[in-house]
């Protein structure tokens, strides 16, 4: 089947998923840009159980040692996404859980040495519907929130399992604060570096003293859950160098015990309501959904702040308002993102194709590319933009475009064949740069891909040769520089 | 920033000639020159990931602060390996697994030059890093002092001037023209085809040929064009790299399971191969070490950095040694911040502020550098700041980085860090 090209549409579900099947094309093809962007936004009216589609034929398959088990293997994590990613009808809601994912990077790593291997993919990837203990993981509960209110995430997140073990929360006490959760809650998940104090981190990590986890449970069902232990809990008060409450007062008051868990929900409903958290999200949002190239655009970073916190930091009404936004629309921000490798990935799986490929495949080229999931490099998140593009990196990409086009061989050469593409090396050019939409080639680049197509002999259209050259020309397009962009 | 590789295309005349360029005979010395006594001079950037707790590696034995405020922390004094004492006459100690570092120090081939940071020093790991980085507390968003390094090489600077032996860029080496490749592993650092044979050829060529074609007027996608560039003229090189496996026997080689003294491996097999490289970067991690850090417990969390350290920087010293390389090397270590002086609730400790500096290679002047700082809590303690929580900086970084460069690298370090930041007292290369 031939791909319906739609060049708004392939926009919006390049940045608002993760590219565009043949199918997710002509459905979203059939509909407004304003109808397109309600339905990826309003997701929960999508009744879908894409994890009951893994390992049905006709989809992309997994490789697993024994039983599949996402919940405590987490290679097998790893690939129940991707899945999701590739087959996803809520291409937003996945989208967005990873740029959560980022936004409160969480390593597996450090959680398999804290608690063994089974119970750090468990907190991190668990669905409480599968767990015998109910454990949702952290990134089920972004995912659960992708289009949550940012408060509630917040809220969540602070009570996580994973994130408490993550930045040390285990460890805060009554008279050994702990500053590392403290610290990062303002600096990389709320207002950004430069708008709180080294005071602010130790009144931070005083607020959260006590927030901690239990294990509670028997049997498979034994887990760790949130508690607050006010046994822990540092109760004088404590005072910010930035608002806390609506009249301006920075200071939350000394409390008992009992009723200090109040401090840190008092901290976290101000942090969401603070100004630079509006502009910082903004500003991420906008580097994520919109462009990497210079600046980010003043009024749209202006704009959205406002939205964020005019709705009560509704993530859904703000990302509306981005998918919406004229500078998401301006031609000139098309292919102005440099892609992450998941984003390459699932993009160059839905061009090229997945009958008879499995996920576990490309999961060494993923770290190879810098970007493994589940596992980002420290709780900063990602390095993006031009530092996914090392040499090393690029080669890797590269080379996951050269082991995909080898391993669809078989199928892209039928699809020329079924469309007919196979008369000339031009006509299968044309075929195929419409299959692999890239960022604009310089007419010199197109002239050395003809080039190709016409070394090594004379043009028969014959299967072997739309095999080789089919699969040649595959690789050299999902391998360009151009194909790296979103 | 505004990173742009069109120099850089200018220089390499495009990816055709950068990737016949890798077929030229390398243009540095060859082992006859060495053999003749002829000399280069490799950097090699060591970043120790997470803000290293220096009084767990350079430890004040005799301070009774040090073991009233790192009571479950402290090292024993009869467990240190001692290293003398320094100006100030406190007496120092390394930590019980840096054995080979001893041997090193004992050897005069390592420096350590304390309190090392700079004036109001973040706490932040990012800010932090940027900041050791860029060499510039006042634009940390700006190209990393390596990358103005290379930048400053008379053109055209080789595709391999500069090896990253991570996965991704690291700060220290952004740099405006000087594309550095990033190569975590020689042996997978090779070009595949879905074909054999001359279509395989036909699509390298091709590959080879479209990188030529690098879009002057879009500079974001002329820099991934940089990077295909740069991985394709690498490629015949960095395969001579890949059979190399160290000139030590058993035990005292690279050890397989420690990704460090790997990259060492590497390290060291670009300069025995000569393929003329002239700066490195390597990195370990893990120092963040907020809870649990038991120093002391053999295979305790930073036992086990210190063991990671030590075996790398080790295997790698004997191994450069026995190729005639180690007076060509020096290897600068940093990291973004020291640590507090008090332990944590949770055995650990919280960001700190500066720390100590490491500096090893055959030409180095090997000692102690500084003064230690006293541990007493009294608020008005000269040596400490945040109300006597965190070591106060005494050197600021960009008088080390002021040495090698002047001493090292031959640049002029006023131009490469924007100020005269030379201390003559820090002999140490």
């Amino acid at each position: 089947m031939a791909r319906r090209s739609n060049r708004q549409i392939e926009h919006l579900l390049r940045r608002a998923g993760f590219g565009a099947r043949p199918d997710e094309l002509d459905f979203y093809g059939d509909l407004s840009i304003p109808d397109a962007v309600d339905t990826l936004v309003n997701f929960d009216q999508i009744n879908t159980d894409i994890d009951s589609l893994i390992g049905q034929p006709g989809y992309v398959g997994y490789t697993t040692n024994g039983t599949f088990s996402p919940r405590t293997v987490i290679a097998d994590a790893r690939q129940r996404w991707l899945f999701r990613m590739v087959h996803s009808d809520r291409p937003l809601q996945e989208k967005m859980t990873l740029f959560w994912h980022n936004h409160f990077a969480t390593g597996y790593t450090k959680l398999a040495g804290a608690l063994g291997s089974a119970e750090g993919a468990r907190y991190l990837a668990a669905k409480a519907s599968e767990d015998p203990g109910g454990v949702r993981g952290q990134i089920e509960m972004l995912r659960d929130n992708a289009l949550g209110n940012f408060r509630d995430i917040l809220t969540n997140i602070a009570r996580d399992t994973a994130m408490l073990f993550w930045l040390d929360g285990v460890t805060n006490t009554k008279t050994k604060p702990q500053e590392n959760f403290g610290r990062e809650i303002m600096e990389l998940f709320t207002m950004g570096v430069g708008h709180y104090t080294e005071p602010d981190v130790y009144a931070a990590a005083r607020v959260f003293s006590g927030w901690n986890v239990q294990r509670t449970g028997a049997g498979d069902a034994l887990h760790y859950e949130f508690i607050y232990n006010a046994g822990q809990h540092e109760t004088t008060a404590k005072t910010f160098s930035f608002p806390i409450y609506a009249d301006g007062n920075p200071t939350i008051p000394a409390r008992a015990a009992a009723g200090g868990m109040q401090d840190s929900l008092d901290l976290i409903n101000a942090l969401a309501g603070n100004p630079n958290t509006a502009r910082y999200l903004a500003t991420k949002l906008y580097r994520f959904f919109v462009s990497e190239f210079g600046a980010p655009d003043p009024s749209f970073v202006n704009a959205i702040a406002s939205v964020y916190l005019q709705s009560g930091y509704d993530m859904k009404v703000v990302m509306r308002e981005v998918l919406l936004s004229p500078q998401f629309w301006d031609p000139n921000n098309y292919f102005a993102r440099y892609s992450w490798p998941v984003e390459f990935v699932v993009r160059a799986l839905k061009d090229v194709g997945w009958t008879g490929f499995s996920v576990a495949t490309a999961l060494t080229p993923l770290s190879n590319m810098g970007q493994t999931l589940y596992e980002p490099p420290d709780v900063s998140g990602w390095r993006l933009g031009k530092a996914w593009f090392s040499t090393s990196a690029m080669l890797s990409r590269m080379n996951f475009a050269a082991q995909l086009a080898t391993n669809q061989k078989f199928n892209i050469a039928a699809r020329a064949k079924a469309a007919a593409a196979g008369q000339s090396p031009d006509t299968l050019l044309t075929f195929f740069q419409r299959e692999l939409v890239t960022a604009p080639f310089d007419p010199g680049v197109v002239a050395e891909l003809s080039t190709y197509l016409r070394s090594t002999g004379a043009w028969t259209g014959s299967d072997a040769q739309l095999q080789a050259k089919g699969s040649g020309l595959v690789h050299l397009l999902s391998g360009s520089s151009e194909y790296q962009f979103v | 920033m505004k990173v742009t590789r069109r120099q850089f295309v200018k220089f390499t005349g495009g990816g055709i000639g950068a990737f016949t360029m890798t077929f030229a005979a390398p243009e540095f010395l060859s082992d006859l020159a060495r053999a003749q006594g002829a000399h280069v001079r490799n950097l090699v950037v060591l970043y120790l990931s997470g803000g290293n707790d220096s009084l767990s590696m350079l430890i004040p034995y005799n301070d009774p602060f040090y073991y009233s405020r790192r009571p479950t922390l402290a090292v024993p004094a009869g467990q240190v390996l001692q290293v003398g004492t320094d100006s100030s006459r406190v007496a120092l100690g390394l930590h019980p697994r840096l054995t080979g570092l001893r041997q090193i120090f004992d050897q005069g081939r390592l420096a350590l030059i304390q309190r090392t940071g700079y004036l109001n020093q973040s706490r932040s790991h990012f800010t932090g890093n940027d900041i050791w980085s860029t060499a510039d507390p006042n634009n940390a968003a700006g190209l990393g002092w390596v990358g103005r390094y290379l930048d400053s090489l008379p053109s055209p600077v080789d595709a391999l001037a500069g090896w990253n032996t991570t996965a991704s860029m690291p700060h220290v080496l952004q740099s405006a023209q000087t594309a550095v490749p990033a190569i975590a592993s020689p042996a997978n650092y090779a070009f595949q085809s879905p074909n054999s044979g001359t279509e395989a050829t036909a699509e390298r060529t091709s590959v080879v040929r479209i990188a030529s074609h690098v879009p002057i007027d879009r500079p974001e996608l002329a820099f991934v064009y940089g990077s295909t560039q740069g991985a394709l003229a690498t490629l015949n090189k960095v395969a001579t790299v890949a059979t190399y496996n160290g000139s030590l026997a058993g035990a005292a080689n690279y050890p397989a399971n420690n990704g460090f003294a790997q990259a060492l491996k590497a390290v060291a097999g670009a300069m025995v191969r000569g393929i003329g490289t002239r700066v490195f970067y390597v990195t370990t991690g893990g120092f963040d070490t907020h809870s649990g850090q038991n120093v002391v417990q053999t295979n305790g969390a930073y036992y086990n950095l210190m063991a990671t350290l030590n075996d790398g920087l080790l295997a790698f010293y004997n191994d450069l040694r026995n190729q005639a390389l180690l007076d060509d090397t020096l290897v600068l270590s940093f990291s973004e911040f020291g640590r507090r002086i008090s332990e944590n609730g949770s055995s650990g400790t919280d960001h700190g502020a500066a720390s100590v500096m490491m500096a090893m290679g055959g030409r180095v002047n090997g000692g102690l550098y500084g003064t230690a700082p006293n541990l007493n809590t009294d608020p008005k303690n000269p040596t400490l700041e945040n109300a006597a929580g965190d070591v106060t900086f005494e050197t600021d970084f960009r008088s080390v980085y002021a040495r090698v460069a002047d001493n090292w690298l031959g640049t002029d370090s006023v131009s490469l860090l924007g100020g005269n930041f030379k201390k003559p007292v820090l002999t140490f290369v």
